[in-house]
């Protein structure tokens, strides 16, 4: 590259971080600086005022505890139940050919077609009928049907990932398939596993929509912000928002080797 | 050893009855809710919807986002991946920082915006002091429809070019690098390398990408509640009042069948449009 066009790479990247970061430095300072910086005119960018002070007073707030509890519980439901389920989809996808196998393949992907989480407005009659309304555990059930597609592909991906042939050795030396899979297998697919684990508790922590459709007093942490939004100040807001976003962005850092076997072409 | 024929269908067996039940029956629910009257079929609910004031505006808005924020997306993903093919040294902390908005929850996107679009915020502070404007000004009522629908748009391309970024990345990672060098040896400048190798094999990567967010962006939500609260009214928003305060699950229904419609003529689309051949897929 000639030395203006590098320049213009090098400034272009550099830009691309500032477009990303900058914004959640932005909201930061929005959210540790109080009430005060708020309603600062003009605002400073730097960050002199700022103390997690705010920030815990935010959390001091009624329900804010509560709902970020729930949404603990919902995301750790959600990312046990789409393993549990999705792995041995994965597992019988990678090593089997079975009549069917198509139509459970178009069934999975047809999932990423819809709007998945506008289903909850019909689970709210069913929900209220048999107890699950207004719990963590019903929203985790939706939100395992957003998460679920996405871990058995993953899963898929990661088993063909392994060679048969190491299975096939163990059963030789005369483990059962299970102990082959216990054995063999689960060791080197285990980082994957946990990955799509991950994975489907952000996809859990982060929706809104359904999590406010199926809550009313046992709100989740984005269920409860989206009810208040109106009514409550704007450091809250802020204050909300950044809580939102740090746990997400310290999975995506722990997964960032898996993004790809997630979203790339070989798993869809 | 031996393979019993049904340990395949045994291991599917618990995601398909789940799915069944929280994917196919709820979606069969949502249709007959919506051509519920009372007593048997009707299409009032569909009537009351179209009737409903804010509903060309919704239906407007859903499509113009859509039309707007997908082509700026791929368009500056597709540079973000052809930036990172280039990349010799640090393309490991360049791509971890250029997919953090994908762990983002689109309520927090809004809620980052508000921040910087607020009346006193970040970017009329930056205004002010280079001497555009003389004081806090708004762009988030309903007297600035234009200026909320770029706020809106802004943040949906913070949030979500991430996702659009990782399937492309992946998909220019499968080109085999022999493409480029061939065409190199014969003396084909960049421009025409990228039309001609890696936009036509970015083929089936595209299509996933394009169906993946365009589905996402007619679902768009909770980013417009948190920068314009209800002074920018989109579909899945409007299903959501109807559910939530109006306590009509009829209407809400509807609203929640158009927008499936949508997203499954969205795809359809896009998998003619972008027929994929068998052997260049990845």
């Amino acid at each position: 590259m000639s030395a203006p066009r590098k320049w213009l790479y090098v400034t272009g990247v550099l830009a691309l971080c500032a477009w990303v970061l900058v914004p959640i430095y932005l909201i930061g300072l929005g959210a540790m600086g109080g009430r005060l910086a708020v309603f600062k005119w003009p605002k400073a960018f730097a960050p002199g005022e700022a103390s997690f002070a705010a920030l815990a007073t935010f959390l001091k707030i009624e329900g804010v505890w509560n709902a970020a509890l729930n949404s603990l519980i919902a995301a750790s439901l959600t990312m046990l139940f789409s393993i549990l389920l999705g792995a041995p989809a994965g597992y019988a996808l990678a090593r089997f050919a079975f009549r069917g196998q198509s139509a459970f393949r178009l069934l999975v992907l047809l999932t990423r077609a819809f709007p998945l989480a506008i289903l909850a407005l019909p689970l709210t009659v069913i929900f209220i009928r048999v107890g699950l309304y207004d719990t963590p555990f019903g929203v985790s059930l939706i939100h395992t049907a957003l998460a679920l597609p996405f871990a058995a592909l993953v899963t898929a991906s990661l088993f063909m990932g392994i060679p048969r042939e190491y299975e096939e050795a163990a059963w030789v030396f005369g483990c059962t398939r299970w102990q082959a899979f216990r054995k063999v297998v689960l060791p080197l697919a285990l980082p994957g596993i946990a990955a799509a684990a991950i994975f489907a508790f952000v996809i859990s922590w982060n929706e809104v929509f359904a999590a406010s459709v199926l809550t009313v007093r046992e709100r989740t942490l984005t269920a409860y912000l989206l009810t208040v939004l109106s009514e409550s100040p704007l450091h809250y807001r802020f204050a909300g928002g950044f809580i939102l976003i740090i746990p997400s962005v310290l999975f995506i850092f722990a997964v960032r080797k898996y993004l790809f076997a997630m979203w790339g072409v070989s798993s869809k | 050893m031996l393979q019993p024929r049904w340990l395949p269908y045994l291991l599917i067996a618990p995601s398909v009855a789940f799915l069944a039940a929280l994917f196919l029956v709820p979606l069969g629910q949502t249709i007959l809710l919506s051509v519920d009257g009372g007593q048997g079929f009707s299409l009032a609910n569909y009537a009351r919807m179209a009737g409903d004031l804010n509903f060309p505006t919704a239906l407007r808005n859903t499509f113009a986002l859509v039309a707007v924020v997908i082509p700026l997306q791929v368009a500056l993903a597709l540079v973000m991946g052809l930036m990172l093919q280039k990349m010799t040294r640090g393309r490991e902390l360049v791509l971890w920082i250029w997919t953090i908005p994908l762990g983002v929850s689109d309520l927090a996107a809004g809620l980052v915006w508000l921040a910087i679009l607020q009346d006193s915020g970040y970017l009329n502070t930056l205004l002010f002091q280079i001497g555009v404007i003389s004081g806090p000004t708004a762009y988030l009522n309903s007297e600035t429809p234009v200026a909320l629908f770029f706020a809106v748009v802004l943040a949906e391309i913070w949030r979500a070019t991430a996702i659009v970024l990782i399937i492309l990345v992946a998909g220019i990672q499968l080109i085999p690098k022999g493409f480029g060098e061939a065409a190199d040896i014969f003396g084909a400048s960049p421009w025409t390398k990228f039309r001609r190798i890696t936009l036509p094999l970015l083929k089936p990567s595209l299509q996933s990408a394009l169906i993946l967010r365009t589905v996402l962006a007619f679902e768009v939500f909770a980013v417009v509640y948190a920068l314009g609260g209800r002074n920018f009214p989109i579909l899945v928003g409007e299903a959501y009042t109807w559910q939530n305060e109006n306590q009509n699950y009829g209407v809400a229904a509807a609203y929640a069948v158009l927008v499936m419609a949508i997203s499954l003529a969205a795809t359809i689309i896009y998998l003619k449009a972008l027929r994929v051949d068998p052997e260049t897929q990845g």
